[in-house]
């Protein structure tokens, strides 16, 4: 059997906005069934990177594949297919303020144009079960919500389609200990039910501990280091040696090993 | 590609396999929906086991093909019951609430309660406006001048070039369709009383009221609306920074200031238009047209086109902002109360026009 072919292929991608330079000649690839999470410091072009693997923004150079597929391809229908296999949890939640909480994550399923209104209610019932919200909280629109319900909306609405890559800039940036340990309980355990392949950029150690077996580390422009979070630790690199800041991370990982 | 749903039957049981996903099940789902039925009809005992990936939405799907209750038989593996138990455990649906039926009464009262509510808003922040005036004139140094000249060139000084075109154009229609009705009489030299008197006192202010409303209304609603949505305003009241003072009184008095100028600049293109037309239509030369115009048109019908251009432009700014300020944070509601606000301030335009027509009947009227 020949390799199964990766969720995600970055290649030589370089990014610039007018001037600037975010990414220099950088490569990454995600393995079906990977959760490789994503650090970097503030303003290092993390979430330009998901931009980009959602293909809402070209790279000045270089190539990117999802699922074998290049995201250049002309074709809107390809385009669209693709798209549909990923889910995305923006870092600000991106809601849609004129729906309501029911309506934003029943929109893309609305939107496959073949599932019935009792089918559609269920399933976003269920989605909201999943990410510990109730069902009234279904009527709400999105400015009454808290920050971390936001959160949790958006989430329910980026596996709405049950995608097979799922995006996640900052999941857990907002949420106290508890949601966020069982954030990371429920991606861990669709993770298993699914096998989907996760992107996550986070600043929090337990959520990368807890759920990521690889971690990429992007700094000077491009991923410095990528691997298991053991192997990354011991990696020398100023950045590196600064975010895993010896106790901190150790503790961490203790955590998650208990 | 992994092999889609399958799903046969075997001596009475349902035996399921490949993909169960939503991706999976969207090209097929009418014929699958149809053999669940089916097989839920015919079949006592379900197996799963066969099945690589099974996705809630799948799950919810069989759950709704047994009728909401497991069936008597099933075989699947552990992963597999927990997603259908997640689907089990969702509590029973409450049934939507049921809006009571409004009756045209209840409609009209709730029409006629948010008018009044609009009322007392626009009258509220007025008087809001009147007291920042007062404690301005008590502290000048807090004047936003800055603001203030910014909203004047921005309603004022930008819209110029626009008003021109279309005071102009109208300048030349009216004329043209008057020199023809008054040739067939042989009163050509009335085209200056109808010019003048139309245009400075009533059309003027009008279509530059209009024109503002659309312009300079729309865009301070909205400014104010997203300024609302994305909590700018919230963030200038933490620096204790009242927002009437620098948001809202600068846009009303600039408007206030610029909407004579504009009407007087805009009449005066008109007339420039009417007398071109004039010319070309009827020979009247433009010195006779300029010679005759303060004898036909009394200075006072000038007077009540500048003070109707500053009532106008204070109503425009005041509805705009009043609407602006009561933007609910979402996409929707700020194009509604955008679209609310210009159809507001134009239809207030016409209202107080005609007040302005009722009470100065009187004044300015030529002595013939
Ligand atoms: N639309 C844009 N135009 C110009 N520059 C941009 C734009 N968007 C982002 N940038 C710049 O690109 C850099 C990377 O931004 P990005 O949002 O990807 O950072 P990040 O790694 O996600 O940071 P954080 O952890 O704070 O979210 C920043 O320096 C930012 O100023
Ligand atoms: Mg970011």
């Amino acid at each position: 059997m020949n390799a199964p072919v990766p969720a995600i292929a970055m290649r030589g991608v370089w990014t610039r906005y007018k001037e600037t330079v975010i990414h220099k000649d950088l490569d990454l690839t995600v393995a079906p069934g990977d959760v490789l999470g994503l650090v970097g410091g503030s303003g290092s072009g993390k979430t330009t990177l998901l931009r980009e693997m959602l293909g809402l923004l070209r790279p000045a150079r270089g190539t990117i594949e999802l699922f074998g597929q290049d995201l250049d391809d002309p074709d809107p229908l390809a385009q669209r297919a693709v798209r549909r296999r990923l889910g995305m949890l923006f870092q600000h939640g991106a809601l849609f303020s004129a729906l309501s909480v029911f309506d934003n994550i029943a929109f893309p399923l609305r939107e496959l144009k073949c599932l019935d209104e009792a089918w559609i209610r269920q399933l976003v019932h269920l989605k909201l079960a999943m990410v510990e919200l109730e069902p009234r909280h279904g009527r709400l629109m999105p400015a009454e919500l808290s920050g971390g319900m936001v959160k949790r909306v958006a989430l329910a609405r980026a596996i709405a389609l049950e995608p097979e890559l799922l995006l996640l800039d900052e999941p857990t940036a907002g949420l106290d200990p508890d949601r966020s340990d069982n954030f990371v309980r429920l991606i861990k355990q669709l993770q298993r039910e699914l096998g989907f392949s996760v992107v996550m950029v986070t600043h929090d150690l337990d959520t990368l501990a807890g759920l990521s077996n690889k971690v990429a580390v992007l700094a000077d422009q491009h991923i410095v280091a990528s691997g298991p979070l053991l192997d990354i630790m011991s990696v020398d690199h100023p950045f590196i040696r600064n975010f895993f800041c010896c106790e901190r991370g150790l503790a961490a990982l203790q955590q998650a090993h208990n | 590609m992994s092999p889609g749903p399958v799903l046969q039957l075997k001596d009475g049981c349902a035996v399921l396999s490949g993909t169960w996903t939503l991706a999976a099940l969207v090209p097929r789902l009418a014929v699958l929906q149809g053999d669940l039925a089916a097989a839920a009809a015919g079949a006592a005992s379900w197996d799963l086991t066969a099945v690589s990936h099974l996705d809630s939405a799948a799950a919810t799907l069989l759950w709704r093909t047994w009728g909401g209750a497991h069936p008597a038989s099933l075989a699947a593996s552990e992963a597999q019951r927990h997603i259908l138990d997640r689907v089990a455990a969702l509590p029973p649906e409450a049934p939507p609430p049921v809006r009571p039926r409004r009756s045209p009464v209840t409609l009209l009262g709730r029409v006629v309660l948010r008018i009044l509510h609009n009322l007392y808003g626009l009258v509220a922040l007025f008087g809001q406006l009147l007291l920042d005036g007062l404690h301005l004139a008590r502290h000048p140094g807090e004047i936003p001048w800055k603001e203030f000249s910014a909203n004047l060139y921005k309603a004022g000084a930008q819209a110029l070039p626009v008003s021109a075109l279309v005071g102009f154009l109208i300048g030349i229609t009216i004329s043209y369709l008057s020199a023809l009705q008054l040739k067939t009489f042989g009163a050509d030299l009335f085209i200056v009383n109808i010019l003048g008197i139309s245009i400075i006192r009533e059309l003027g202010p009008v279509l530059v009221a209009v024109l503002v409303a659309g312009r300079s209304g729309s865009a301070m609603t909205a400014q104010i609306g997203v300024m609302r949505v994305t909590e700018e305003i919230d963030a200038l009241a933490t620096m204790g920074i009242s927002r009437t003072v620098r948001i809202i009184l600068p846009k009303v008095v600039a408007l206030t200031l610029a909407m004579p100028l504009l009407v007087l600049w805009t009449s005066a293109v008109a007339l420039v238009g009417g007398m071109a037309a004039a010319y070309l239509q009827l020979d009247l030369s433009p010195g006779y047209f300029i010679d005759t115009l303060p004898r036909a048109v009394p200075v006072a019908n000038l007077v009540i086109g500048l003070a109707k251009g500053a009532v106008f432009g204070f109503a425009i700014a005041l509805v705009a902002c009043h609407f602006g300020l009561h933007v609910r944070p979402n996409t929707e509601s700020l194009s509604a109360y955008t679209t609310t606000a210009v159809v507001t301030a134009i239809t207030t335009v016409i209202v107080v026009d005609a007040l302005f027509a009722v009470f100065t009947r009187q004044v300015g009227m030529p002595q013939l």
